[in-house]
């Protein structure tokens, strides 16, 4: 098996990087799916088409301006100065951000999805209850939308997993940097490897559908537990 | 427990401007026609509709728009119990029933309860472990109610609470009600549409309609007051305390002393001295001018007659207020009967008469 033995930093990066990627999702995209769901405010709406727009964008047009954003001259640039960088493109904090980006749609919409589904009356009864407001989020409104937090975390995963062109503009193809799983199978496509890029894209197949199964079981039971 | 409100504002079309001041003690009951601001009226005293206006209990200002004052919700000593149970579901009737101990204790409000004594109270010993998925809706009220009050609340708030609920279980469920009434001493604001809940359980009410307060009093003198609507509903009633004097094993029979009067009423079980509320309707009382002799009614007693209306909605019949004893100096009853009736006996204002009243609703 020593040949596939290259296979593994791929596999690691794209694990550390859905990984982190997840936790910040689940800390971005709480408050806002949160917004989302309870703000009377006008503009909501229209933020929630921004937060949808890696739903229709082609990967390499919100690839495109991530790399602007990110390069020497935009605010990542400027971000990666304080750290003595010079540019967040190209590195692993790029792919991150990149991805969180690219990802989030998939987290807050099952997550303000959750959210409203509960409707107002029991953080109104909690509040009769004295409960403050940040009390009843973590006590009532976090168990009650738990379906919404599972497919949103195992969703956010499974896509920054599988992203590629978002990854190719703006994270490249430096192994163990920025080489991740998918961008690693063109490569060996590209290069004729066929017997790597099997390994690969057999694996990415299992896990997928590993993924989503899981998914649809976890909800329904609870579906069955929560009425 | 005095409760100074005063509400303002609109809701879509709909227009709130209420002010009341309500001496609670016990129940009082908000009473009116659905769609009539009741429920947005408690809201408005649980905080969680906010309308331009000022709300102080027992002297503490909860809500002064001059003073930029609003407490918001959980800073309010209430308990409220919704029109749905609106149990956590993720929770089990014990943790249900401990959220608010758990919170309320720290503000340090009202009365303090007992788990135990309130399970005992609201029958919910076998209950405590089970999911609220798992249980009927009048079991689900019965926790709501336990509920809220563990939170030691100063004032109970109950919006409709068995209007979602059949018959049956309704029924099942008033002796909780009148038990939790009698047993604890808390303040309750009652919200109902229906007037045979509120006669059972109120001592006070509130007559709400089209966001405006009517009325407010105590509940026999505003259901004996010809000016309000009341009185020309079709159920019209009145209802009076009365305490257990005798109690006839024979026939099954209790005499209940009211202000002004003795009333003989069927009940199963009684005891000496013992407070009952009954409820008379104004379509069970007749009127004779002189004593009646030999008749199977048992309830005859002098009246005088304090005024008569024709009804409203039919005008073939008319409503008569009559106050017990023969100098009205008693409670007051209200009779329904013809209008042909009224003018061959003459019964106006002032004139002495008899009242026949054929039926009594004894709570249990």
């Amino acid at each position: 098996m020593s040949e596939f033995a290259e296979l593994w930093p791929p596999v690691r990066l794209t694990l550390l990087l859905a990984s982190v990627t997840t936790v910040f999702l689940m800390i971005v995209g709480t408050p806002l799916a949160w917004w989302l769901a309870r703000s009377r405010n006008g503009w909501k709406e229209a933020v929630a088409a921004v937060v949808a727009l890696p739903l229709v964008l082609p990967p390499t047009v919100l690839g495109f301006y991530l790399l602007i954003a990110l390069g020497p001259n935009g605010p990542g640039g400027a971000v990666a100065g304080l750290f003595g960088g010079r540019s967040l493109a190209f590195t692993f904090e790029g792919l991150v951000i990149g991805s969180v980006i690219y990802s989030l749609p998939f987290v807050v919409q099952p997550l303000r999805n959750a959210f409203e589904s509960f409707g107002e009356r029991p953080l109104e009864a909690a509040a009769t209850l004295r409960a403050s407001p940040w009390d009843a989020f973590w006590s009532v409104a976090v168990p009650l939308a738990r379906p919404g937090f599972i497919t949103g975390a195992v969703l956010g995963f499974a896509h920054t997993v599988g992203e590629f062109g978002v990854v190719l503009m703006i994270g490249g193809n430096i192994p163990g940097e920025t080489k991740v799983i998918s961008v690693a199978i063109y490569d060996y496509v590209e290069t004729l490897q066929w017997g790597h890029a099997h390994a690969l894209t057999i694996g990415m197949l299992i896990f997928s559908f590993a993924v989503i199964f899981t998914t649809m079981l976890v909800n329904r039971r609870f579906a069955r537990v929560t009425p | 427990m005095t409760i100074n409100a005063a509400f303002k504002g609109n809701l879509g079309d709909f227009t709130l401007d209420a002010a009341f001041e309500i001496l609670a003690k016990g129940v009082a009951g908000l009473f009116g026609p659905s769609g009539g601001g009741k429920t947005t009226i408690l809201r408005c005293i649980a905080g969680l509709e906010r309308f331009s206006g000022n709300l102080s209990v027992n002297g503490e200002v909860w809500q002064d728009d001059a003073a930029k004052l609003f407490r918001k919700p959980h800073q309010r000593a209430v308990g409220y119990v919704f029109q749905e149970a609106s149990l956590f579901p993720h929770l089990s009737v014990r943790r249900n029933l401990l959220f608010g101990a758990e919170r309320g204790n720290k503000t340090g409000a009202g009365e303090t309860f007992k788990l135990d004594d309130l399970v005992d109270l609201l029958g919910l010993s076998a209950l405590m472990d089970r999911a609220p998925a798992a249980l009927s809706g009048g079991e689900r009220q019965r926790v709501a109610m336990g509920r809220a009050l563990m939170s030691s609340p100063r004032l109970l708030l109950l919006d409709e609470p068995l209007s979602a609920l059949d018959r049956q279980t309704k029924e099942e469920l008033f002796p909780y009600l009148e038990d939790l009434h009698e047993a604890l001493s808390i303040p309750s604001l009652y919200v109902s549409h229906d007037m045979s809940e509120l006669e059972r359980l109120a001592d006070t009410l509130v007559l709400i309609d089209k966001g405006r307060v009517i009325a407010s009093g105590p509940l026999h003198d505003l259901q004996a007051d010809p000016a309000l609507p009341l009185m020309s509903a079709p159920e019209a009633a009145v209802a009076l305390t009365g305490r257990t004097n005798e109690i006839d094993k024979t026939y099954g029979l209790v005499t209940l002393a009211v202000n002004g009067g003795t009333l003989i009423v069927p009940s199963r079980q009684a005891r000496l001295g013992e407070e009952r509320r009954l409820s008379i309707k104004a379509s069970d009382v007749s009127f004779t001018r002189a004593a009646p002799q030999e008749t199977s009614i048992l309830n005859c007693l002098p009246v005088k007659i304090l005024s008569a209306n024709v009804q409203e909605r039919d005008p073939t019949h008319v409503n008569i207020v009559a106050a017990l004893g023969e100098n009205g100096e008693g409670a007051r009853i209200v009779g329904r009967i013809t209008r042909k009736s009224q003018e061959k006996l003459g019964l106006t204002e002032g004139a002495n008469a008899y009242a026949q009243i054929k039926s009594i609703a004894l709570a249990p």
